[in-house]
This record gives structure tokens, C-alpha cells and sequence, in this order.
């Protein structure tokens, strides 16, 4: 199956509307020039570096690692970035790539508004029109970051339709994106969707394992055991992986959210629980019923409260080369809480759920080996809605 | 001869759409008796999705009324197959790719040979990806209807060469549902698919009025109608049936008036 463009194995390709084709057609033309191009790259090392914040810091998280008593733990700084997220290592890349394409608007879907945050930001920075779609339970799960958004100057639409989370935003953002597609580029923000944006957002996000592989070499003069990530669609996850893929010795474990459990409804794992399907533009694993109608998922972290996998990772889950595991609510909370007490770090509640299978894995390795926890995003956005979890009210966002 | 074909035999098509099961199935089959007997000449039939990103608000509501009522492909199969002991004219499926992929794409259209469907439309189906159902379709003589969109520039004699039964002509950028006008240049798309095929064409999105649907149907071979009829059902329930064909009656006969300005 691999010499079909844009595949992973049986996954990926373009499952979308004629409307859409050309334009997919256009960004994949553009991607292929611009990757090339020396211009190009210098100018998006220089926004991720002096504007972003990049290289991220890779820390080794010694009071962890005493606490759990087994591997020792580092931990890719994802959320020291500017906005808060890796999600503006995509974003970057893909305004710039849509300014140089001469569009002028951005559109996206967020889930926990990380990525509606970090393009409302890129937009702002290059002067374009940004639109953000957001599942209405989603806007009241996050309010700060909608709020962020619109001071940033973006219009923040809510999405009321079927389940009102991610996976509805990105039905809107797909449906406005056949409404208008001549001045607007679609800034898709997880490795999802059809073909290029994998591989596209894949490669804008490479640079966390291009990073950990120069930074671990340097710390620890070899490359981890386990590299550790939270996965909805996977963005950061593969970004985290990719680099490692070829190097067999190093685990790769994608943190999946259970929700209140996988054996319950109210799950979002799609490999624990789904089956290959097509939909939102990629053949992948989906959590859906027997009659191929998309299952009503949930998660507490808004951004992997969706019913599908990047098709990469479908992939690398077919081929055995990575792992999946599912993280409870419970688990993922309790890791928020943990990481906060005993390292002073508040991590998003989807980074949590990565923390959450450390905590799992890290006794059971000796004192020499080591896991990389990529913290994907910082957990101010998500301080309100654990305090309710945890039943204290009245917590201002 | 594909049987799709035969829909365009008697002057400018009319095609209806309707969403099965909504608000339930009863509804639905009463709903598509009226519609053969107000001349419609071939009948889109909506398999409800949970997520239908091709649609606007319209149909997307019909959608979700329809599988809160328990709809499923199982119980629409049935459905086609008592019709089928009445209806002769053209049926085909507008659904999307992952109910028939969930479904088994070999049984789903094994399925639909046995029950009488004659293509199907799916909009996420684009023609890069379109060999993911083509072969079956091909050994169960269901046609797989292919869509042009006023964005296929480049594209659209690549889509028409292979197109069967008839092709499906998006006329405006979006979403379906109703729209005040159609600025789409359609006449010059026509006239390229026209260069490349012989199968009939036709118009749908945004066509709610016999002006609309006269208009479209002159330039093409007839005119497809979806969310103006599913408003009606929205509107009337277990009564709309009578409406639907009331309405469809309008439609056919604005296509047959024998004169056009």
C-alpha cells in the first residue's frame, strides 16, 4: 500500500468533499516547495527560536525520579513555549506557509484552545484574519482561552452541533473551509485530517524529538529508553516519536484518555476502544458504533476529546513499533496534582495523562534507564475546571 | 444502460433527497410513495451519519432527528426492499464513506443489488480516493455517483471520463442548503463535462424554487432538491407527506413547461 501518496500503511489519505480537493492539492504543491526552500526554513527557525522560545528545555525532573525510585525522568519543556503549548510549532509553520501562498485568513478548530490560542497569536504576528471554531462545551470548559483568543483579535465561533466538542469544531472548520476557500487556509492543528496535513503537522512538530535526541545525547550521553506522550490526534506525540522511530531500542507510548474508564462509554480511546473507519478526511481507528456512526466520546481534557487518531499513529500501533495505553480522568487528575507538589510544575490535564503512565512505568525501570515525558502544554487553563473535578467551587478561570 | 440513465430518459430530470427516518421511517416510505407519484424521476435516499460535514444546518438537524429515532442501515435496507415491490424509478444511497465502510463495503453493496439501489453518492468519496468502494461497485452493478464542485478547475474532464450513472454538479461553494442565488459559472462546467462524457448531468446545493430548479435544469439535465424538502418534514412531521409530494409536483412540473424565457 505505501506507494499511494500519503499513506501510512492502509491509513491516511483523502477522504473529503470535491470542493476541497484543489485546495488540498494547492497546500501539498506549496509544502513540497517550501520544505526545500533555504528562505523558508530560515525564516520559520527564526520565528520558533526568537519568538517561540524554541529549543524547549529538557529537564530532568530529579524529585520524581527519587519518588518513584526507577527510571530517570526528564521532561520536554513543551509548555514553556510561547502560548503555552507545542501547538505553536504547527501553527508557525503553517501561517507562514499560508502567508506564502498568498491567502489572508486563517481558520482552526480547538478543542482545549491551546491551538485556537496559538493561531489566533500567528495571525496576529503576520497581520491575517483568524476564525476559530470551538465546540460550545468546550468554550465553557475553557473559557480563558477563548478569551485569550478573542483579545489576540480572533472571532471565536462556538459549535453547537452534535456533540459540541472537537471533533464538531472540525466538522465546521471543514464545512466553512468549502465555503471559502480562495483568501482562507484551513490551519488544521493535529497530525489529522486529509493528506498533506499528517505529514505536514508531523514535520512542523519533529523538531520536540529532534530536539530530545541532541538534548539526551548531551545529558546522558545515549538516547532514552521510553519517550512518553498524551495523545487526542497526536501532534505532540508524534512530534515526540519521530525521530526515534528508526531507533528500535527507544519504547514509544502513546498516552490515550480513557475518560472514566474503557470499559465504559465515556472514553476517548481510540485504540483501546475503536476500529479502522473513515472519517474527517483519513482512514484510522475510530470509536464509533456497528453502524459506523462517530461515538459521542469523552475525556475531562478537552483537547483528547476526540474519536479519532492521527493516521500515523494508527500506523505505528498496526506495526507494533509503538505502544498505547489508556489514562483514566482519575489517573490524569491525580497526576496533575502530583506533578505540582513534587516538581512545582502545573502541566496541561492532557500532558497530565502522559505524567499519569510515568508514574505507572518509571518504577518499574532500573536507576540507569530513563523516559522522556513530553509535557505538551501548562495546566493554568485547566485550574478551574480540576478545583471542580475535585468539588471546591467558585474558582475563577 | 445503467438504470440511473433511464431517470433522464422523459425530459429534465427532478431528484429528490430525503433523510431516512426522519422524523421515522413510516414518514420516510410515505414520503417517497408521493414523491413517485408527483413524477420525481429518480430519488436520493440519505442513510443517516452522525457527522455530516457535506451538509448545512438543514440537513445536518434531519441527520441527528433521524438516528435519535433509532434509524439504522439495517432498518432502511428493509425499508427499500418493500418499496421496491412498488417503485420502479432510479434509487440511490447519499451517505458517507464510513457507513458503508463500517458496514462491510462487500455486504453493504451485496445488499444494495439485493434490495434494488442503484448508485450511491458519497460526498467524502472524492475521485483520488474513489477505488476504495469502485471494484465492489463494479461487481454488484451499483453505480457510484461522482460530484464536480465549482472548485474543480483542472479537474473536472479527469472526474467526467470515468463518471457513471450520472454526475452530480455542486453548484456553489459550502455546504447544502437553501440559497437565495447561484452565481456559479455552471454553464461552462456543463460544457466541459460535457466534452467528456455522455451520462446525463445534474444540478444540486442551494435549489429550493421551480425558478431555481427551471434555471439549473435548463443548463444541465435536471435538478437534485434536499433541504427544501427536508424543512417541509421538519415543519409537518407524520403530515408532510402529502405536502413533499405536493411540492415535488411543483418542481417536476416547472421542468416540464414547455417554454423557458
Amino acid at each position: 500500500m505505501g506507494e499511494k501518496k500519503g499513506r501510512f500503511g492502509i491509513h491516511g489519505g483523502q477522504y473529503i468533499p470535491e470542493t476541497l480537493m484543489n485546495a488540498v492539492i494547492e497546500l501539498e504543491k506549496a509544502y513540497e516547495r517550501f520544505r526545500e526552500d533555504p528562505d523558508f526554513q530560515r525564516e520559520l527557525s527564526a520565528l520558533l527560536n526568537e519568538y517561540a522560545g524554541r529549543p524547549s528545555r529538557l529537564y530532568f525532573a530529579e524529585k520524581m525520579t527519587e519518588d518513584l525510585g526507577g527510571a530517570r525522568i526528564y521532561l520536554k519543556r513543551e509548555d514553556l513555549n510561547h502560548t503555552g503549548a507545542h501547538k505553536i510549532n504547527n501553527v508557525l509553520g503553517q501561517a507562514l506557509l499560508a502567508k506564502k501562498m498568498g491567502k489572508t485568513r486563517l481558520i482552526a478548530e480547538t478543542g482545549a484552545g491551546q491551538h485556537g490560542v496559538a493561531t489566533a497569536t500567528a495571525a496576529a504576528l503576520m497581520g491575517m484574519e483568524c476564525v476559530v471554531f470551538m465546540g460550545e462545551e468546550d468554550t465553557k470548559r475553557q473559557a480563558l482561552n477563548v478569551y485569550r483568543m478573542r483579545l489576540l483579535g480572533a472571532e471565536v465561533i462556538p459549535v453547537k452541533t452534535g456533540t459540541a466538542t472537537l471533533k464538531d469544531a472540525v466538522s465546521e472548520a471543514m464545512r466553512e473551509w468549502t465555503r471559502r476557500i480562495e483568501d482562507t487556509h484551513y490551519c488544521l492543528g493535529s497530525v489529522m485530517g486529509p493528506h498533506p496535513f499528517p505529514t505536514i503537522v508531523r514535520d512542523f512538530q519533529a523538531v520536540i524529538s529532534s530536539e530530545i535526541k541532541a538534548q539526551m545525547l548531551k545529558k546522558e550521553g545515549r538516547l532514552p529508553d521510553a519517550v512518553l506522550a498524551c495523545v487526542g490526534g497526536g501532534s505532540n506525540a508524534i512530534g515526540s516519536f519521530y525521530h526515534f522511530i528508526g531507533d528500535k531500542e527507544v519504547r514509544l507510548i502513546g498516552c490515550e484518555a480513557a475518560g472514566r474508564g474503557v470499559d465504559t462509554p465515556e472514553t476517548a480511546a481510540t485504540i483501546a476502544t475503536g476500529r479502522e473507519g473513515i472519517f474527517h478526511g483519513m482512514k484510522s481507528y475510530f470509536c464509533q458504533d456497528e453502524y459506523g456512526q462517530i461515538a459521542p466520546v469523552y475525556s475531562i481534557s478537552a483537547g483528547l476529546d476526540y474519536p479519532g487518531i492521527g493516521p500515523e499513529h494508527a500506523y505505528l500501533y498496526d506495526t507494533g513499533r509503538a505502544e498505547y495505553v489508556a489514562v483514566t480522568d482519575e489517573e490524569a487528575v491525580e497526576a496533575f496534582e502530583y506533578l505540582a507538589r513534587t516538581e512545582g510544575i502545573i502541566p496541561a490535564i492532557e500532558s497530565a495523562h502522559a505524567v499519569a503512565y510515568a508514574r505507572v512505568l518509571a518504577p518499574k525501570f532500573t536507576k540507569e534507564q530513563t523516559i522522556v515525558v513530553t509535557l505538551s502544554g501548562r495546566g493554568d487553563k485547566d485550574c478551574a475546571a480540576i478545583a471542580r473535578y475535585r468539588g471546591e467551587k467558585d474558582i475563577h478561570e | 444502460m445503467s438504470k440511473i440513465r433511464s431517470a433522464f430518459q422523459k425530459g429534465k430530470a427532478f431528484i429528490p433527497f430525503i433523510t431516512c427516518g426522519d422524523p421515522d421511517l413510516p414518514t420516510t416510505e410515505k414520503c417517497i410513495t408521493e414523491m413517485v407519484k408527483a413524477g420525481a424521476d429518480l430519488i436520493e435516499l440519505g442513510i443517516p451519519f452522525s457527522d455530516p460535514t457535506a451538509e448545512g444546518p438543514v440537513i445536518q438537524a434531519a441527520n441527528m432527528r433521524a438516528l435519535a429515532g433509532g434509524v439504522t442501515t439495517d432498518k432502511i435496507f428493509q425499508m427499500v426492499k418493500r418499496l421496491r415491490e412498488t417503485i420502479r424509478i432510479p434509487l440511490v444511497f447519499m451517505t458517507y464513506a464510513n457507513v458503508v465502510f463500517s458496514y462491510g463495503a462487500e455486504a453493504f453493496l451485496q445488499k444494495c443489488r439485493e434490495t434494488g439501489i442503484d448508485g450511491m453518492i458519497l460526498p467524502d468519496l472524492p475521485f483520488e480516493e474513489k477505488e476504495e468502494f469502485l471494484p465492489l461497485c463494479h461487481e454488484t452493478g451499483v453505480d457510484l455517483i461522482s460530484l464536480v464542485a465549482p472548485t474543480s478547475e483542472g479537474r473536472i474532464a479527469m472526474i467526467a471520463k470515468e463518471a457513471e450513472g450520472f454526475l452530480y454538479l455542486v453548484s456553489s461553494l459550502g455546504v447544502t442548503g437553501v440559497r437565495g442565488e447561484i452565481t456559479t459559472d455552471l454553464g461552462s462546467i456543463v460544457k466541459i463535462v460535457r466534452q467528456n462524457t455522455d451520462i446525463p448531468c445534474a444540478i444540486g446545493f442551494g435549489i429550493s424554487t421551480p425558478d431555481q430548479a427551471r434555471r439549473m435544469a435548463a443548463l444541465s439535465d435536471g435538478a437534485i432538491v434536499g433541504s427544501a424538502i427536508i424543512r417541509i418534514i421538519e415543519e409537518y412531521k407524520a403530515e408532510a407527506p402529502e405536502k413533499v409530494g405536493a411540492y415535488v409536483k411543483s418542481m417536476k412540473d416547472a421542468l416540464t413547461a414547455p417554454s423557458l424565457p
